[in-house]
């Protein structure tokens, strides 16, 4: 079947079987390879994306499901001139990666977490991070890297 | 000032950020192009015998290349005959697998002995059609009974190895039978300890891509070491020139990506077979079914001491549980029967192992590696006997350690310990949590009756790491005329921060800039001769042979210096804040690193190095856990886990503290929640992330890390491995807190993971007792 879709603001139109993943289809039609895949049961949340600005888990949703809408994956999240969004900048500051293998997902994840709530306590950032596994961090500078970037984010928007 | 020791942040990270790590699915190599995905056909079933396979229905899928079972592998060396073992070898202590008779073949031949066995491999043009072909391919199995468990194991009523005669294949040499040990001892406890099995869980899965392109075998793979990965690979029968491997970027291995797995040659001898490039991803499913795991141990323990807290004896006698096959033959209990008696100075110590094939997974290393199984038991066997005693578990602690004058130190058996300072980091811990108040808080909610209970628990460790520093390590640190710097390591980065680590290593020595060293690993084109990354060993083998190799760049740069400024080579001195060379006392005159090098031959200085240790280090610390068990309903909530780790002079703290934040985590984990489970028919129900309660950051707290430095004299970094520490340390610390907040009510011991249902349990057996 035929999907359009536009990643990353750029629309990408492609015949697919219909049983692909939209994961699969950033990553294999799309040649997007960051959004990687941890599981098989939409528990880990490596394949993270935003969906028309929520974040879905990629390997659950249908590239056919997304037909007609807007993704937006880790590559497409620094400005156009370059620089780093608040998230992955805190991400880097506080050691939030060792392997960088979750990391797509986990920066996806907070990117959309600190969308609904600007600013949240640690527990609200450990509840909302629930979906998403990380093996080397124990979570703890990701937590940080979450509460810094809102700090900053809070920063940025009061100026 | 110098670099080291400040909180730099990692240089690897821009990229993993922006545009994504490269693991082996991301690579767009030319080689690869068109590469066939391949994808195994596992065993169902525990334990069988295999007495035909049809692959006619699958070979007519589309998009089917071929399938292939062990009969297509005529071009494959013939294994070496098994040897027969004469009377009193001593025992097989690897981490080599067994040979001979035990010998693991790379798809099964005519049984299976585990559920996920490799069985077959199907090649497609797509992922989506390898799936669909590879259930088409029909074996016929014959049923066995299963071993499922170490008491079948050991009943020996059904064996894996017919031909051998038993279960067990290896025994260690230590005698655990002499009673006398304990006698005169006024408190003894007795009792068995579980250390279950658990997932290693990296992220990223097993993965290898291979492209065999005129004559030479290229393979891509996820590895922790790519040079002992070509040692292994050429097992298909190429000689170690005709491979190249690569490690990309690796997403965690946490001693699972040891070397490379029997799936992983069996991919590279496909592409060598069928003529074109395979790529293997592992699904989840597959990886918690064929991936090594770890633990898996069941511990006998005995100690006996005085009233007043003296341990006089100790006794620890482990079950090894290998799974299907003997991966590392005796590796992972002999180092838990060196590190039995963890920190202290036990006046007679007996251990002894034994290990046992079972139908399940094989086990091999994971973060730590027969290490913190010693400590889990040691630290609830301190926690036993000052329960038995009536005393404080941290005065018990502190009344045994082994004292800072007595180092080094040489246990009864057999570790080297080199350098510590036990109590100092208990004392640092207790201050922090306010070990005292968080005694009396705990009081108040017993006296109370509260549903909620407080407990706290103690683990102080010390484990060993680069035990096989004779091994070594390699560098080689090039400076080019344009004043940039290549270090090229046999140390294997799969998140730990090598890269910035070493280029630390080079700006401290050389004052080139950080952004002006390149650091690269894992290419056996490029560097054909290293170790790798596991033990905790990167920093002080693979870091002090950076360290050296940019000292001998440096001398040999002073003689070209020396003859540019026209100067004795003695009155060259290099400044290591500006990089920049100066002749002594005249700071106006000064030559850059490229002027330097541009005088020498081909405008390049280089310096090789391989950098051997004669001891392993011994990392120490201790941890405590404050936790809230829910009397009601079992729950345990994890409050606090402070820790004082010590592993030497810190290089750079960011990394440090992310080396033991990953490790408490899975340290927690186990004590927690994680366990690999089967049923009685060796049927994994644990083979999914929607079934393996792998932990998430809702069930943790943040860290509170205390860090002393005692340099070891085993290398001249002074540096010791912080790899393995949170497991090691975190894991008793967690087991003793939620044991400790239920104790009140007469509970003695609950095994790990301490689920709510197995802490509510515990409750109430012991309420009805």
């Amino acid at each position: 079947m035929k999907v359009e879709l536009t990643v990353n603001g750029k629309d990408i139109t492609a015949e697919v079987e219909d049983r692909t993943l939209l994961v699969h289809f950033l990553r294999d039609t799309a040649d997007l390879t960051a959004t990687n895949i941890g599981c098989d049961t939409t528990s880990c949340g490596a394949c993270t994306v935003l969906l028309d600005g929520e974040s879905v888990k990629s390997c659950t949703v249908l590239a056919a499901q997304a037909d007609g809408q807007s993704v937006t994956t880790i590559e497409g999240l620094a400005s156009d001139s370059g620089e780093m969004h608040p998230v992955q900048r805190a991400f880097h500051t506080e050691h939030g990666l060792q392997c960088g293998y979750c990391t797509p997902g986990m920066v996806m994840a907070i990117v959309s977490l600190l969308k609904e709530n600007p600013s949240p306590t640690e527990e609200e950032v450990r509840v909302g991070l629930e979906g998403n596994i990380c093996r080397c961090t124990g979570y703890h500078n990701i937590v940080q890297a979450a509460l810094v970037a809102a700090a900053s984010s809070g920063q940025e928007a009061a100026q | 000032m110098s670099i080291l020791g400040t909180r730099v942040i990692r240089t690897e990270d821009p990229r993993l950020l922006t545009s994504g790590g490269v693991y082996v699915d991301d690579l767009r190599e030319p080689e690869l192009a068109g590469a066939v995905r391949a994808t195994f056909v596992r065993s169902p079933i525990a334990h069988a015998l295999i007495t035909g396979i049809d692959a006619s229905a699958a070979l007519e899928q589309p998009g089917v290349v071929a399938v292939l079972t062990v009969a297509d592998m005529t071009d494959m060396p013939d294994q070496v005959p098994p040897e027969p073992e004469p009377e009193g070898v001593p025992p097989a202590e690897g981490p080599m697998p067994l040979g001979g008779l035990w010998a693991e073949p790379l798809l099964a031949v005519d049984r299976v002995r585990f559920v996920g066995e490799p069985v077959a491999l199907v090649l497609t043009d797509s992922t989506y059609q390898g799936e669909d072909a590879a259930e088409l391919v029909s074996v016929d199995y014959e049923p066995l009974p299963a071993v499922a468990s170490i008491e079948a194991s050991l009943a020996g009523e059904t064996l894996l190895y017919p031909d051998a005669g038993t279960n067990v294949c290896v025994r260690g040499r230590g005698e655990v039978t002499d009673d006398s040990i304990f006698d005169g001892c006024e408190v003894v406890v007795e009792g068995d300890v579980v250390n279950q099995r658990v997932a290693c869980l990296p992220m990223e899965g097993r993965s290898t891509a291979a492209a065999w392109v005129d004559g030479k075998l290229t393979v891509w793979a996820s590895t922790q070491n790519a040079q002992i990965a070509r040692l292994i690979l050429t097992a298909i029968g190429l000689p170690p020139e005709a491979i190249r491997v690569v490690a990309p970027d690796v997403g965690g291995g946490f001693g699972a990506k040891i070397g490379i797995d029997r799936e992983s040659i069996v991919v590279a001898w496909a592409a060598k077979h069928v003529g074109r490039p395979v790529r293997w991803v592992e699904t989840r499913s597959e990886n918690l079914l064929a991936m090594t795991q770890g633990r898996a141990q069941r511990h006998h323990i005995k100690i006996g001491g005085s009233k007043d807290g003296h341990i006089r004896a100790y006794r620890l006698d482990v079950v090894q549980d290998t799974g299907g096959y003997a991966r590392m033959s005796g590796f992972l209990p002999m180092l838990t029967n060196l590190m039995a008696p963890g920190v202290y100075d036990i006046p007679a110590v007996q251990a002894g192992y034994k290990v046992v094939l079972t139908n399940a997974t094989p086990i091999a290393a994971y973060r730590g590696a027969g290490r913190p199984e010693a400590a889990a038991t040691i630290e609830r066997a301190v926690d036993w006997f000052a329960a038995e005693a009536g005393l404080d578990p941290a005065q018990v602690r502190r009344l045994n350690f082994i004292r800072n004058d007595q180092f080094p130190f040489v246990t009864k058996t057999g570790a080297p310990y080199d350098s510590g300072d036990y109590e100092g980091a208990l004392d640092k811990v207790l201050a922090a949590a306010g070990y005292d108040e968080l005694r009396a808080e705990q009081r108040s909610r017993r006296e109370a009756g509260a549903t909620r209970q407080l407990g706290i628990g103690l683990a102080s460790y010390v484990e060993i790491t680069a035990a096989d520093g004779a091994a070594g390590e390699t560098a080689k640190v090039e400076v080019h005329d344009d004043g940039r710097a290549t270090v090229y390591t046999g140390s294997s980065a799969h998140g730990q921060g090598h890269h910035t680590a070493f280029a630390m290593l080079v700006n401290a020595e050389l004052g080139i800039p950080m952004d002006r060293i390149e650091v690269i690993h894992g290419d056996t084109d490029l560097i054909p001769d290293g170790i790798g990354t596991y033990a905790s060993r990167s920093l002080q083998l693979g870091g002090s042979a950076v360290h050296k190799a940019a000292i001998e760049v440096k001398d040999e740069a002073a003689k070209h210096a020396a003859e540019l400024f026209e100067a004795s080579e003695s009155d060259v001195v290099l400044d290591a804040e500006t990089g920049t060379w100066h002749i002594a006392g005249d700071p106006d005159k000064s030559l850059t690193w490229s002027q330097v090098v541009s005088a020498a031959d081909q405008g390049l200085i280089v310096a090789n190095v391989r950098f051997t240790a004669d001891r392993p280090t011994f990392p120490f610390g201790t941890h405590l856990s404050l936790v809230e068990v829910d009397t009601e309903t079992g729950k345990v909530t994890l409050l606090r886990h402070v820790t004082a780790d010590d592993a030497g002079p810190v290089l750079n703290p960011i990394l440090l503290e992310g080396q033991r934040h990953g490790g408490i985590a899975q340290g927690a984990a186990q004590a927690l929640c994680e366990e690999i489970l089967y049923d009685s028919d060796g049927n994994p129900l644990t083979s999914t992330l929607a079934d393996y309660a792998a932990i998430t950051a809702t069930e943790l707290p943040s860290f509170e890390l205390l860090t002393s430095e005692t340099p070891t004299p085993g290398n001249p970094l002074g540096v010791k491995g912080i790899g393995e520490a949170g497991t090691i340390g975190a894991t008793p610390a967690v087991h003793n807190a939620v044991i400790d907040a239920v104790s009140h009510l007469g509970v003695r011991h609950i095994d790990m993971p301490m689920t709510p249902e197995r802490v509510w349990t515990a409750i109430q057996k012991a309420s009805t007792e």
